[in-house]
């Protein structure tokens, strides 16, 4: 039955049931919901409310990871973000503060793209170059310091609701249906994945690989942008120091745990999206729990080492293998008797 | 980058040509390790506030976090024959070397902020820091004289892991609570120094103390998780600084804003003025020979809603903090 397990994105959800059910374990308010100034309000609001930045960086970076590529730049990207939406919300409207943000996160996202599509740099150093950058950049917009601001309508992207959930779950979600439905309701999606199978079998077939990778860049850059207006939203002010940072890491992950592999080639959205709540239910799950933080880390690399293992089909081959073993020495045995 | 390293040049050319003061007038080289925190750029403007106040002759290097620049333009203060050498030091080893060169030039160093390597000890005059363990200290002695004989269950937001700082500053706040049978720590979680980790930890912890309703105090290793903290007992419609009480760490300003709508109750401040004190001692070595202590420690001073926190706030906020 394991042998089974991993094809059909069960693994993910499995783990996610059973990281939920601990987390349940260690808080028995774990499920408790209340409305609170119109919002709900529980840990499981939390998973979801403080999962959302990672899960809109995994839904660009799991297109990246699609085309055999990898973007590390997304938390700086989120950085710079956050810097020029904060920076402009007390002065300017509210659409120019979201056009101004957006569009330097899909800049940011085309540069990446045109280094891999059109220079055709290492996707890894080609982002590695704005990971490092784009820290000083936002750096050099806020000066250094946290800049605060008091605009009720960018501070709506983290503290508004709509029918109760928070808005930054539904920007989410709401992402999360965009992106599924160009994908997945075009060829699109099967475009990409044929860019990341074989690149050179695609150009020669007629897909447009170069754009592929561009637009897939160009994608995750925007959606690291709005995920950094979330991040400044949330605390009213963006600190270009530690906003996003390691993020990268953190979407990557969740990208994984969903099943895509980074050698391209097949992805899926909705797993990437479950990996990023599995992650975020994981952290919750330890500052419920009371342990002392010098664990943190620690437990966090079992459950992600468990929730791999799980996935894995060399284990499970394993498994059932053992299983199969067993069966046949208790024949043996019947036979001898 | 490249906005940094021509002021960096700039700054080192700038040292290395500027034209020797009058014979009156001090000149102090001070080797600031760059702009890694707010903190770190209200040190620098308040160095140099404190210089002119004594007609001292300050010139700053940034170092842009970087050991071998701090240790060039010590060796280009030294060259200049400057009168002493303030040192922030980015790292607390390898610094043997260069500070045996000032001493055999009879040039006084005072390290600035930061200590280095015991084995250096006698390499410089003295060091101007401040002790981290007092500051918990200071903060939870204010807890415990504010709940007096109430009993009180404390969740504690802590610094980075591994940070020597929020070691020291949750030692020196357990000692206290120690002391106090009615204090109780129910809860420490580390919100890694920053406004969102502070936040988000906060969230959980009114969770998992039934909505918060049991909690009657924070205690942050900083202002800037307080700051987060703030945000997430407002949003679970509790009151700051009445329902449940604050007590943070830095006194940076949007802590007095805090503490001026009445959502933060006292902070304990990490002074940016190390630079008064070391060019006190400097002065005093010159004119009169005399010989300051080892460590000179800077005042952990509380700031609470009675010292009027909008004042404070104005007069911070244009530091760079």
């Amino acid at each position: 039955m394991m042998a089974r397990l991993p094809r059909h994105g069960l693994a993910q959800i499995l783990a996610l049931v059973m990281i939920l059910a601990v987390d349940r374990m260690v808080s028995p308010q774990f499920f408790d919901l209340r409305m609170q100034d119109g919002r709900l309000f529980g840990s499981v609001i939390d998973v979801l409310n403080r999962g959302a930045p990672v899960v809109l960086l995994s839904l660009g970076m799991v297109l990246v990871i699609a085309t055999r590529g990898i973007d590390l730049s997304v938390g700086a990207v989120m950085a710079i973000a956050g810097a020029i939406a904060a920076s402009l919300a007390d002065s300017h409207s509210l659409p120019l503060v979201l056009a101004a943000a957006l569009g330097t996160g899909l800049i940011c996202g085309l540069w990446n793209g045109f280094l891999v599509a059109v220079l055709g740099i290492q996707p890894i150093i080609a982002t590695l170059i704005l990971m490092v950058a784009g820290r000083g950049i936002a750096q050099l917009i806020t000066e250094g310091r946290i800049v605060t601001f008091t605009s009720p309508d960018l501070g709506w992207f983290g503290a508004g609701a709509i029918l109760g959930f928070p808005a930054p779950v539904v920007i989410a979600a709401g992402m999360l249906g965009l992106t599924v439905a160009v994908v997945r309701g075009s060829a699109l999606g099967l475009l990409i994945e044929a860019t990341g199978g074989n690149a050179r079998a695609s150009e020669l077939a007629g897909v447009g690989t170069r754009l592929m990778i561009l637009a897939v860049y160009a994608w995750c850059g925007l959606c690291a942008a709005l995920a950094g207006i979330i991040s400044a939203a949330d605390i009213m002010g963006a600190d270009a120091n530690n906003a996003g940072l390691w993020l990268e890491l953190d979407a990557i992950l969740a990208v994984v745990i969903g099943g895509t592999s980074l050698f391209g080639g097949r992805f899926s959205l909705l797993l990437a999206v479950v990996g990023a709540l599995i992650i975020q239910a994981m952290n919750t799950g330890i500052l419920l729990s009371g342990y002392p933080p010098e664990l943190n880390l620690l437990v966090k690399a079992v459950v992600v080492l468990a929730v791999l293992l799980l996935q894995s089909p060399r284990l499970a081959g394993l498994a059932g293998l053992a299983a199969r073993l067993r069966g046949a020495r208790l024949r043996l045995k019947g036979a001898k008797a | 980058m490249t906005l940094k390293a021509l002021f960096a040049a700039t700054a080192t050319a700038a040292v290395m040509f500027s034209l020797p003061a009058g014979a009156a007038q001090l000149t102090v080289g001070f080797s600031q390790i760059g702009s890694e925190s707010g903190w770190r750029a209200a040190e620098t403007s308040v160095s140099k506030q404190e210089a002119a106040k004594r007609q001292v002759n300050l010139k700053i290097a940034d170092a842009q976090q970087k050991q071998e620049n701090q240790i060039k333009a010590i060796r280009s203060f030294i060259a200049q024959g400057v009168d002493a050498i303030f040192l922030a030091p980015v790292v607390a080893s390898g610094w043997e070397a260069v500070l045996k060169e000032a001493k055999e030039a009879k040039i006084p160093v005072v390290l600035l902020d930061r200590d280095i390597d015991p084995s250096g000890k006698d390499l410089y005059l003295t060091a101007v820091t401040s002790d981290s363990v007092h500051e918990g200290e200071v903060a939870g002695e204010w807890l415990a004289k504010t709940v007096g004989d109430k009993s009180c269950s404390i969740v504690e937001l802590q610094g980075t892991v591994g940070a020597s700082v929020a070691t020291n500053r949750k030692k020196g706040f357990d000692d206290v609570v120690a002391k106090h049978p009615n204090l109780k720590v129910v809860r420490s979680q580390t919100g890694d120094f920053t406004r969102a980790k502070g936040k988000e930890v906060m969230e959980s912890f009114i969770k998992a103390e039934g909505g918060g309703k049991s909690i009657c105090a924070v205690y942050a290793h900083n202002d800037d998780m307080m700051v987060g903290a703030i945000q997430a007992m407002k949003e679970a419609g509790l009151k700051p600084g009445k329902d449940i009480l604050t007590v943070s760490i830095d006194a940076v300003p949007d802590i007095f804003k805090a503490m001026a709508a009445g959502e933060a109750n006292a902070t304990v401040e990490l002074t940016p003025n190390m630079a008064g004190p070391a060019l006190d001692a400097i002065i005093a070595s010159k004119d009169k020979g005399t010989v300051p202590p080892k460590w000179i420690q800077t005042e952990s001073k509380l700031y609470t809603a009675a010292d009027d926190p909008q004042k404070i706030y104005d007069s911070k906020k244009g530091l760079g903090y």
